[in-house]
Order: C-alpha cells, then structure tokens, then sequence
C-alpha cells in the first residue's frame, strides 16, 4: 500500500518547512548534542529512533544510511545521552526531537511477520504515518537486506514525495566477470563466468541483463540467476548492449570491417535490424530516452567522438554536444536521465575524462566532477544520483555523485572495476 | 711411427712368416718398414678410407644441421616477420609510414606462403571510452587488413578482432605505454615451414 502522492507531497511540504523554522532558534540546548541538524540546505531533519529486539540495531543502521543515501533527508544521529531519551514509554518525546532539529522521526518495531513502522510529525506532535512490512525471518540474509531496503525508500516515499534508491544494484565488470552490489556497498555478488564480459545493462523489469564479450564475440541475454542466452554473434565486434525500454529488444553496437553501426534485434531472437547509418564511422554505446523514442550515442562521424541523438528508427540524427567545449574534442558514454530531461556523458578536459550533463532542453552543460579521470556515467532510477568510475582514490573505483548536492561517496574497494550500470528499482526477493 | 706400431708390425709379420706364406720371404729382423707391407698398407687404407668416410658423413651432418639452422633461422625471421605489431597514433586508425613499412614485409612473406592465414588484432591504449575504444581497435584491425589486400593479399586468408583497451602490451599510464598499446598484433596460422620471398 502506497500513500497517495498529494498526502505524500503534503507532508513533505511540512517537514521541508520545520528546519527553516528551527534555523533562527539556538540549537545549543544544554545537555544536548546535535549530529546533523543544522543543515542549510533545508533538508528536513529525521531521526531514527533505537529499533528494540534482536537485529534491531543493524535495522536502525540500514534505514539510516539507506536515508542518508537518498540524499533527501537529514538524518540526524542521536547520542548516547539522547538515545535513552528519545522516546517514553513509545511516545515520541517531542521536546527533544525538536531541540535536535528533526521535522519527522521513525520508528521501526520487529514483529514475527516482519517490520512494524510509525512515522511521526515533530512539528504537529502527531502519528504520520503506520505501516507494516513483511520481512523474511532470517538476519542478514540478502533477502532479509532487501526487505529493510523497501522498507527504506518506502519511508523516504513517505517523507519526502520520492520513492528511495535503496532496492536498487549497480551492475558492472571486475576481473573478467559482471558483478552486482547494493546501492549501499554491500552484498558483492559475481553473476557471470563469462571470460570477456564488457558492457552491461540491466532489464526495465530488473530482472535480466544483458551483455557483450570479445572471444567470443557476441551478445548475451542472462536473466539474474538463469542462464546465459546468445542473441546476436559472429564477425567483427558486438558492443554496448541495452534493453529497449518496453524489454522486447535489445539494441547494440556491431563492428565489421566497414565501420560500426547500432542494430537491434528482439529478445525472443530473430534477425538483427540496423539502426544508425554511420557510413564507415563508429557507431556505439545507445542509451534510450524514457519513452523509448529516441536513442542518444557516440559516434566519430565527425572525425572524433560526440554524442548524438536520432530517432529509435535511426533517422533525424542529430549532435547533442556543442563541439565548441573541451581542448580536445572526445565526448563519450552517455546515458539518458531516467526523467528525460539530460544525458550524462564524460568528456576530455585536460588531458582526462570528467562527467558533465547536457540539457535536452536547452543544451546548457554542467560539469559534476574535477577530481582525478571520472568515466561511464550511470543514473540511478530517481534521476539524481549517478555512479561513475573514479581514478580519484588511486585505482578505478565505482563512485556515487548526487548530481544536486555534490556529495560523492565511494562504492566499491579493491581490484579495478569498469562500466556500470545502475538497476531500476527492483522487487522484493 | 710410433715404437708401439713398429711392434704391432714385427708380430704380424713374424706370424705371418710362421704361417708359411707363399709369396713373401721371411724378412731379416728386425727393420721391416710398413711402408713395403703390403698388409699394413691395407689396414691403413681401410682406417683412412672409414675415415673418410666418416669425415663425409660428419661433413653431410653438418651440412644438414646448418642447412636445418638456416630454415630455423628464415623460419624464425620470417616468422617475425608475420609478427611484427604495428602501432597506431592516439584515437586513429591511420596507418603511418612506419606501419605501412612493416605491412609492405608482411605482405611479401604472405605472397610467397599462400597457404598461411592470420589473425589481426586491433588494441588501444587505456584512455577514452572501453566501448568506443573496441570499434577503434576493430577499426585499426580492419585497416591493416584493407592495406594487405592492396597489397595482393586475399582478403579472406585475414580475419580482424579487437580486444579494446583490456589487453595492454605494456602496464604504465605514460605516453611510452601508451604508444606501445596502440598497435595491431598478428597471429598466423599454418605457418610451420615458411619460404623466403623470391626464393
């Protein structure tokens, strides 16, 4: 059960406003600390409240990072001191979330059928929100993980009119094998054993991929936990696949002899179809707009790489990128915002790659980062966040950037990755 | 003559006096030279001639086993040849004077070996796009072949792939790295006993 998006909105309306309120008050009260709360980005201030019983605390840690994460909210941390006091005898003690700058506070209570949630209102002392969510038994199994994510975006559903990112997994290659892991760093999972995977993306639905390897060269269509299913193969070279939109087809880069063009070929099999007309140039990595109707690419057609748009039958291209930014013209990777309205892309500046937008509406660019060479740009499904390949901790590492705040934090560790792709939103498993 | 084959010489002689022999006196000892011994003489001809023998079998031996260094050695350098890689300038396919060069050598071994076929690879260095860097190294591959059909070479005994930038030649995030990956590589087959060209 979903709360109609105008109560939704009503009640982000409400918490946006308390922070504001508060910011004139002294929030030095004695004998209180304060984490986050005094936020000038009008972010309302949450709390999440102790979470009692066995797992409790590492339900409270995952809500609150998983909050954190959306980047909407301001979670606020409450010290030891606080923490006993918070709540009495489960009611919210309204005078201290309010000191502690908090618009909204939840609270989660483990019942043997799953979580039991209660959002209040700080500001109009009043019960929000009651909503109970099955959960499978097991701590910290993945399915259990998954569940407190629902649980998650659910709530920042709740507080702030916009579903979470929490469900989602970042796709991407290490070490000759696709990998996944959670939006929040955990559950790294190798999916594929395929010797030579490259690009990758993930199905609307969430619950296929697709992928190209060099030796052998061809296109590959595994839904997560089945088996691997040839789509497209043969000479030359099969790159950059993805889904279309509706997931009946899949569209790809195939290079022969005489250039590399984009085809699509439907899922089901059949032969492939040609989309773009590259004559001779390269042709690669497509990304659909959301309605399916037109495809945003790299192409070298005009001696070096940029980006184009056309139309999803290949006519009316058309270059995106103004030609004129960058001493060295190379733009690469785009991948179509999930509201339609950018593409995020890389683009040489300096000597090295950084990840810029391009406005669909009026071609204004923003660059989003500066630190060390930052590629493949990815968008998670509330079109804000974006994961990346970073050089800037010393190996390529997948970095998430909200695109609104800057805020950047890492995602994966150890050997170097390449290519993600950022999930939709994904079912409870 | 050695005091040991004066010896050996008087014996046989002495032994052959014992034995009565019809057409040679008993000779006064103890000074028969073996220059005027018949017996000796052949015995001596026997060893020269196995000798010889052997001296031309070694000499033939010989003869086979650099004859055998020089089709190992052209086989080696022809094999080089083939070898050979190509490198490339950064974010092109053009092919420069250096690799048209290497390619001109390739195309003669591959005229005079028609029945040597080969792989072409094309590879890039590690800047620019994974993806678009697989189209740049097939399209390196396919220019390198485009070069060796002009040269006469059927284009079917040539198949092209690219690795992209996932297999370097060299680690190094430095311009020598880097111009040491952007290169072609050649792998032939059918090539175990290659003729020179012109030969």
């Amino acid at each position: 059960m979903r709360l109609a998006r105008p109560t939704a909105a009503a009640l982000a309306a409400l918490f946006t406003l308390a922070p504001l309120a508060l910011r004139a008050q002294d929030t030095t009260t004695r004998g209180v600390r304060i984490g986050l709360s005094y936020d000038p980005s009008g972010k309302p201030g949450v709390v999440v409240l102790p979470v009692s019983g066995a797992g409790g605390d590492s339900i409270a840690a995952i809500l609150s990072r998983d909050l954190d994460f959306g980047d909407r909210v301001n979670v606020i941390t409450l010290d030891a001191a606080s923490t006993g006091t918070a709540t009495r005898a489960s009611v919210p003690n309204w005078a201290l979330l309010a000191k502690l700058g908090a618009a909204a506070a939840v609270q989660v209570t483990p019942t043997p059928s799953g979580l039991h949630v209660a959002i209040y209102n700080v500001v109009t002392k009043q019960t929000a929100r009651i909503k109970d969510y099955p959960a499978p038994p097991m701590r910290e199994s993945r399915a259990w993980r998954a569940a407190v994510h629902g649980m998650s975006d659910d709530i920042e559903l709740a507080l702030t009119g916009v579903r979470g990112i929490a469900s989602t997994r970042v796709l991407f290659g290490r070490g000759g094998r696709l990998w996944t892991v959670d939006s929040d760093g955990e559950q790294l999972t190798a999916l594929t054993t395929a010797e030579t995977p490259s690009s990758s993306a993930w199905s609307p639905d969430g619950r296929s991929i697709v992928y190209n390897t060099y030796v052998p060269s061809q296109i590959v269509v595994q839904a997560i936990g089945g088996r691997p299913r040839v789509v497209a193969a043969g000479s030359g070279v099969y790159i950059s696949p993805v889904f279309t939109p509706d997931g009946a087809s899949v569209v790809f880069a195939h290079g022969v002899d005489d250039g590399t063009d984009i085809y699509a070929v439907p899922v089901s099999g059949g032969g492939a179809r040609r989309i773009s007309v590259g004559r001779g140039s390269d042709n690669v990595a497509p990304s659909f707009s959301p309605d399916g109707r037109r495809i945003a690419f790299m192409s070298g057609r005009a001696g070096h790489p940029e980006i184009y748009t056309m139309d999803a039958d290949g006519t009316n291209a058309d270059l995106l990128t103004p030609l004129d930014i960058g001493e060295s013209a190379y733009r690469a990777s785009p991948d179509w915002s999930p509201d339609g309205r950018q593409v995020a892309f890389q683009s040489r500046i300096a000597g090295t790659f950084q990840v810029m937008t391009v406005s669909l509406r009026d071609r204004g660019l923003k660059q989003l980062t500066s630190d060390g060479s930052n590629e493949d740009p990815s968008w998670a499904p509330d079109g804000r966040h974006l994961v990346f390949v970073s050089t800037r901790g010393g190996t390529r590492q997948l970095w998430v950037l909200d695109a609104e705040s800057g805020r950047t934090r890492q995602l994966t560790r150890g050997a170097p990755v390449r290519l993600p792709a950022w999930s939709p939103r994904l079912a409870g498993e | 003559m050695t005091n040991r084959s004066a010896v050996l010489s008087l014996l046989v002689v002495a032994s052959v006096g014992m034995a009565g022999c019809r057409r040679t006196p008993p000779a006064p000892a103890p000074a028969p030279t073996p220059a005027t011994d018949n017996s000796a003489q052949q015995r001596a001809d026997s060893i020269a001639a196995a000798q010889r023998r052997a001296d031309s079998l070694a000499a033939a031996r010989a003869a086979e086993a650099r004859e055998a260094a020089a089709r190992a050695q052209t086989q080696a350098e022809l094999a080089d040849v083939l070898a050979a890689r190509v490198y490339f300038d950064y974010d092109r396919d053009a092919l420069r004077d250096d690799a048209m060069a290497t390619l001109d050598q390739k195309a003669a071994v591959l005229n005079a070996n028609p029945g040597v076929t080969v792989v072409i690879t094309g590879h890039t260095d590690e800047r620019g796009s994974d993806e678009y860097n697989l189209a740049l190294g097939q399209r390196r591959a396919a220019q390198v072949k485009r070069y060796l059909v002009s040269k006469g070479i059927d284009g079917a005994r040539l198949t092209t792939q690219s690795m992209g930038e996932s297999q370097p030649a060299v680690q190094g995030s430095d311009e020598g790295a880097y111009q040491q990956n952007r290169r072609a590589e050649f792998e032939a087959r059918n090539a175990g006993s290659l003729v020179r060209p012109g030969a």
